[in-house]
């Protein structure tokens, strides 16, 4: 059984009279332990595809599974503890707390799961050892690097074993060579045996994903663009509508 | 790695008594990083508290000061009978009617079994002649012993006078303090309490020995003070009883101590003529000084009723009597304490309402202030918000935590103003001109902290529920 399988989901937003559909009619399944990209230019509905994935939002239309549970179907209570426990977010800008330290954001999670003190400390420095930041436990995320402001996030989204990691343009504000670390530590968890699914814009950095999904226009793209930063040295199987993971 | 076991209904996340710890800790946080903004908020807090808790204390200390009052003049189950003017409807029976006298003491004790203390008094207007000075007190009355009971006077220095005294007529008298203050001095001024048992002292010419002499009454607050003055000692008057200088003292409580007692019937006999023409006066209309029974005429009586509960039948059952010795003329009135202590009541709940409302204006500004500054907060946070929605917080959890931060807001500024309170009740008692110490009492300082705690609720409610309904996705992309 796949972790996540997506049916026909659509998304529509209403501008007025107008009906933006920012995802229209997808269907995807994602399996354990898969490292997936998704890509697409801006706009194209890929960050409405990872919030929905994620449990932030709901579809207009469709259905989704994640670890057996219907989403549409859970209150707003339930994705929250779906978020807290299944789910880890990777973002762009880091989205620390500014007034914590490293390690108070790392258990922060823990904190909505009812986690007792001390057992929360120890699996944040443990998830801190993970991304090789325990030595900046006690730093506020302002006397850090991108870098390191990133490999916290990563490990406040590990902390709980979540099912599934999503990281939103996670190296997009990072330098080339930090980002590089970034995405290295990202192929490090996928071989450990995480689910990870990257979003970006860049067919770069969707390169290190064995499997990638074009959205445009809130559709998957039936074919992959492979002239993409040179995708041909290992084609990826060509995604339909309904297409099993491989 | 153990990834979160597989579930078809992700179970409720547990709430524990650590995750509110938490939600106080944050919100403390949150208060002590905005040190300034925080103090400001409380201060509407503050103030309201501290004002609700002197408010009640200076009105519990008025309350108490009048309670005081009520109960050195015979407390609510004395009633006094006196003289009054015969109504429009008997005024042709002028002539034929008695006044208050004892045959109608007489009768009382004989037929009012619900009085169970009856004191006459055939007052005196008095000048009083001693050691060369002259005084005029406030009370100069012919009583029998038992006013002694009824009045609650109790005799410090020698004795009073008893039945025998009386049946004889001796001239004797039993002073007040304030009597003896005039004549012969006063331990502040002379530094040593003097004792005038055994002196003469001259009553409108008639030479009357001193027996007995009150103690010196006065309100509790009075007696702190003068405790407190004699323990600090190295006065000049050392040695002597320090009495409070200030001319501050409690109205009732001077009256009370300006009181010369005498044996009635020796007033009958050597002031009759001066006694009736009170009488006569109060009465006013009878010209006869005995009325027309020949009985010593009274200026008045008091009389002890078993319990103030049967108030009205005591009253009813002493009219029935004093009824059939008056011949069914009323000339004679009932004052009872009760409507002072009615009024006691009144005055005590008006300031208490008018007192609360300023109280709980002030406590709803403070309110006002806190749900401006958690808005305030908030839209500050979003970002934040967002964050912890995207890592799992409920909506419940954020709900929690803006209201727990208003909360502990509230609670600071009603500690704050618990403390306040004290340092403005002691500020006021010192330049306020009350007789009366305000009394801080715990349902008081109980009562404004709920209130407060009630104010940081009804305050965060409605930020917190603006910001659990923060959209995540939107949350996160607010800059």
């Amino acid at each position: 059984m796949p972790l996540v399988e997506l049916r026909n989901v659509s998304k529509i937003y209403l501008l007025g009279e107008e009906e933006i559909r920012a995802l229209d009619d997808v269907t995807l399944d994602i399996g354990e332990g898969e490292f997936i990209s998704i890509i697409g230019p801006s706009g194209s509905g890929k960050s409405t595809l990872m919030h929905i994935l994620g449990c932030l939002d709901s579809p207009t239309k469709g259905t989704i599974k994640l670890d057996g549970v219907m989403i549409e179907k859970a209150s707003a209570r339930q994705l929250a503890a779906i978020r807290n426990r299944k789910i880890g977010f990777v973002f762009q800008f880091f989205n620390l707390l500014p007034k914590l330290n490293v390690v108070q954001n790392v258990e922060l999670p823990m904190i909505y799961s009812g986690i007792s003190g001390k057992e929360r400390r120890r699996r944040a420095m443990a998830a801190l050892e993970a991304v090789d930041l325990a030595n900046r436990a006690k730093h506020r995320p302002s006397q850090l690097s991108g870098g390191q402001q990133q490999r916290a996030a990563i490990a406040r989204a590990l902390v709980n074993s979540p099912r599934i990691i999503f990281a939103d343009e996670p190296t997009g504000n990072l330098d080339s060579h930090t980002g590089d670390a970034i995405l290295s530590l990202f192929r490090k968890l996928s071989q450990e045996g995480r689910t990870i699914v990257l979003v970006t814009h860049d067919p770069e950095i969707a390169a290190v994903t064995p499997r990638r999904i074009e959205i445009r226009d809130g559709k998957i793209a039936t074919k992959v663009d492979l002239t993409l930063a040179g995708l041909d040295r290992r084609p990826a199987p060509a995604e339909t509508a309904a297409a099993a993971p491989p | 790695m153990s990834p979160a076991p597989l579930a078809t209904s992700p179970e409720p996340l547990r709430r524990s008594w650590a995750q509110l710890g938490i939600s106080i800790l944050a919100g403390a946080r949150e208060i002590w990083a905005h040190k300034f903004r925080s103090l400001l908020t409380m201060l509407g807090i503050i103030l309201g508290v501290s004002s609700l808790v002197a408010m009640s204390a200076l009105i519990a200390g008025m309350e108490k000061g009048a309670k005081e009052a009520l109960v050195a003049i015979g407390g609510l189950e004395k009633v006094r009978i006196e003289p009054q003017g015969i109504p429009v409807e008997q005024r042709h029976l002028s002539d034929e009617a008695t006044g208050i006298t004892i045959n109608d003491v007489k009768a009382l004790q004989h037929s009012a079994p619900l009085v169970t203390l009856l004191s006459p008094e055939m007052r005196l207007f008095a000048t009083l002649t001693a050691n060369g000075r002259k005084f005029r007190p406030w009370n100069c009355v012919g009583v029998w012993p038992a006013s002694l009971k009824m009045n609650e006077h109790i005799v410090e220095h020698g004795r009073m006078f008893n039945e025998l005294d009386d049946e004889m007529a001796r001239s004797v008298c039993v002073i007040g303090t304030e009597t003896r203050d005039e004549l012969w001095g006063s331990p502040e001024t002379v530094g040593r309490e003097i004792d005038p048992i055994g002196e003469t002292l001259f009553i409108n010419g008639v030479p009357f020995t001193v027996i007995g002499m009150f103690q010196h009454y006065e309100s509790e607050q009075d007696r702190k003070a003068r405790l407190l003055a004699q323990s600090q000692g190295g006065q000049p008057q050392a040695g002597g009883v320090v009495r409070n200088k200030r001319r501050r003292r409690n109205f009732v409580f001077y009256l009370k101590n300006a009181t010369v007692y005498l044996p009635l019937n020796t007033v009958w006999m050597k002031f009759r003529s001066g006694a009736s023409q009170i009488a006569i006066s109060y009465g006013g209309a009878s010209r006869t000084i005995t009325g027309t029974t020949g009985d010593p005429r009274l200026s008045g009586l008091d009389v002890k009723l078993a319990s103030v509960d049967q108030l009205p039948e005591a009253l009813q059952q002493v009219r029935n009597v004093l009824m059939c010795t008056h011949k069914g003329i009323e000339d004679f009135t009932f004052r009872t304490q009760e409507d002072w202590a009615d009024q006691i009541n009144t005055f005590v709940h008006n300031a208490r309402l008018s007192g609360g409302l300023i109280a709980g204006i002030s406590l709803l500004v403070g309110g006002i202030g806190i749900m401006n500054i958690m808005l305030a907060s908030i839209s500050e946070r979003v970002r934040e918000i967002g964050i912890r929605k995207s890592v799992g917080a409920a909506t419940s959890d954020i709900f929690t935590q803006i209201l727990v931060e208003s909360v502990v807001i509230a609670i600071l500024g009603g500690l704050a103003g618990l403390a306040t309170s004290f340092a403005l009740v002691y500020a006021i008692s010192s330049f306020s001109p009350t007789d009366n110490a305000p009394i801080i009492r715990a349902t008081a300082l109980a009562v404004a902290f709920g209130f407060s705690v009630l104010v940081g609720i009804l305050a965060g409610i409605f930020p917190a529920i603006k910001a659990a309904r923060l959209n995540p996705i939107q949350a996160l992309r607010y800059e």
